[in-house]
């Protein structure tokens, strides 16, 4: 447990260190959403726009920080051959990857308790009720975002493209699954897309809780569909992990 | 003398590439142990397998009584190690990341202490991403410290060292030596093995061509070469008998009322025997 605590605080160094994953992956979800508030004004679909969005933001928020964050992490470290170092030290494999996941894990409740602090202070949105199941559901994306990041890493082969490459899949996943605001008017094959998509599904659970106040069992098939994405992503990254840089030229 | 390290018919190939071709040596507790060859003789492979990173094809291998392949964190607590190319967290402060390590291990050397040891005292606040490539290279050596291992591992810890850097270094290695630490040591440079290392081992294409203490490889070579001018161009002997033959040279050069110009008389260093042990078309040294 030592071993956890002191690596999971040099995760929490080196992530509040490397500005670029700072402002990306923490203050940029935030900033979002204020700008998409500021758009979209009164109700989406009937229901108030500032509690839609939050909802949407925070799952952007999951995507961000826990995919997009431990990918561009794990190909930048992996490519400067800091995690073929690691290998050499007795800090045994499964710790790092725990640390790693516990430390995103804490920078995306401090995102999402900040997100839903701005939304009570500029758009009135009460703290919703359900709670618990916005924790549950936010946790749940959250982990399964992070096992398809590792999976990521393994298919990129340069830290320098890293960035480019997983900003490609999540900002038009964002965009077609509704983080940024409604998407009935969608053509049919983009619509058709995003049914698909695990943020979709990880966007209804939040917006369950936050909008309609219901419990997180209230959407089984949104818990199967995001928590299928996970085991997806967690086979492929147990198959396809590399601790050493990729081969040059 | 226990062994620290013990290899015995050790193979390995990638693809059709036969990296190393059945190599042995054992490398005694507290002694510093050189593997030299030029890029590509299969240094570096050898080495990976004896950290662990690499599966062998054949042959045994013991690092610290255990087999690297199946070796554990225990193990890791006994060992430390430097890659071949710097291996660090940018955004950290040299402190920082040696603190970081530290805590990977049971009984860590004081963060300053190998601070001081390494000579990056007054780079200890600074990022690492400012840091030279000498300085980081430094640093990379102050992580192998940090878990204060019995087993170090530096493979190739001194290239692109300017020479002032370079020496810095090796007294380092000496200090870590003079701590009863064992080590083992990958370089190109042979001045490096030669005055580091109780032992080498001269690598080339996946075979140990030469092994032993630095003095007896250069003693292994026969004789020595006369040179001097002779009307301005280098006349060069080779000789067995160094003695015999400068004497005649002289008597003749008196008899003739000449002065050997330029009269040089010289033992053949390290680097004649290793080139001519790694020279790729000599076939007669390997013999």
């Amino acid at each position: 447990m030592r071993l956890f605590f002191h690596e999971l605080k040099g995760e929490q160094l080196l992530y509040w260190r490397s500005r670029e994953a700072a402002f990306f992956t923490f203050i940029f979800p935030l900033l979002l959403y204020v700008l998409v508030s500021a758009f979209y004004t009164g109700d989406i679909y009937g229901q108030p726009a500032g509690r839609v969005l939050l909802a949407g933001l925070l799952g952007y928020g999951a995507a961000t920080t826990s995919f997009a964050g431990i990918a561009i992490f794990l190909v930048i470290r992996r490519e400067n051959g800091v995690l073929k170092r690691l290998r050499a030290t007795p800090l045994p494999p499964a710790m790092y990857i725990a640390a790693l996941l516990g430390s995103t894990l804490l920078v995306f409740a401090i995102e999402a308790a900040a997100m839903i602090g701005l939304a009570r202070v500029t758009y009135h949105v009460g703290v919703p009720d359900r709670l618990g199941s916005l924790a549950l559901s936010l946790l749940l994306g959250a982990a399964a975002f992070a096992a398809l990041g590792i999976a990521m890493a393994a298919a990129i082969r340069s830290a320098e493209g890293a960035s480019a490459v997983v900003n490609l899949v999540v900002l038009p996943m964002a965009f077609l699954s509704g983080s940024f605001g409604p998407t009935r008017h969608f053509p049919h094959v983009l619509r058709a897309i995003a049914d698909v998509l695990p943020l979709t599904y990880l966007v209804r659970l939040v917006r369950s809780a936050i909008v309609f106040d219901q419990p997180i069992w209230h959407e089984p098939g949104a818990i199967g569909v995001v928590a299928g994405w996970g085991l997806v992503g967690l086979v492929l990254a147990v198959w396809a992990f590399r601790w050493e840089p990729s081969e040059s030229g | 003398m226990t062994s620290a390290v013990s290899i015995e018919a050790l193979t390995k190939s990638y693809g059709k590439l036969e990296a190393v071709r059945g190599i042995s040596f054992e490398i005694g507790s507290g002694e510093v142990f050189g593997l030299l060859g030029p890029n590509g003789a299969g240094k570096t492979t050898t080495v990976e397998i004896l950290e662990g990173y690499r599966k062998r094809d054949g042959g045994t291998v013991r690092v610290l009584g255990e087999d690297p392949e199946r070796a554990g964190t225990e193990w890791r607590q006994r060992i430390g190690v430097v890659l071949q190319s710097s291996a660090v967290y940018t955004t950290l402060t040299v402190r920082e990341m040696l603190a970081l390590f530290a805590g990977y291990y049971r009984k860590p050397r004081p963060v300053d202490e190998v601070i001081e040891l390494v000579g990056l005292m007054e780079k200890r606040n600074t990022r690492i991403k400012s840091l030279s490539g000498g300085q980081a290279r430094r640093l990379d050596l102050g992580l192998a410290l940090v878990g204060d291992p019995e087993l170090i591992f530096l493979d190739e810890p001194t290239t692109g060292f300017d020479p002032g850097a370079r020496r810095a270094a090796w007294a380092t290695i000496r200090a870590l030596r003079s701590l009863g630490k064992t080590i083992l040591l990958t370089t190109h440079y042979l001045e490096e093995a030669e005055q580091l290392s109780d032992r080498v081992a001269v690598l080339r294409e996946g075979r140990i061509v030469a092994h032993g203490r630095p003095a007896d490889l250069m003693g292994r070579s026969r004789g020595a070469e006369i040179r001097y001018l002779r009307d301005g161009e280098e006349v060069v002997v080779k000789t067995d008998e160094p003695t015999r033959t400068l004497h005649e040279l002289t008597a003749q050069a008196l008899d003739a009322g000449v002065e050997l110009e330029g009269l040089e008389v010289r033992r053949p260093t390290l680097e004649d025997v290793y080139l001519s042990l790694t020279e790729q078309d000599d076939e007669t040294v390997l013999s």
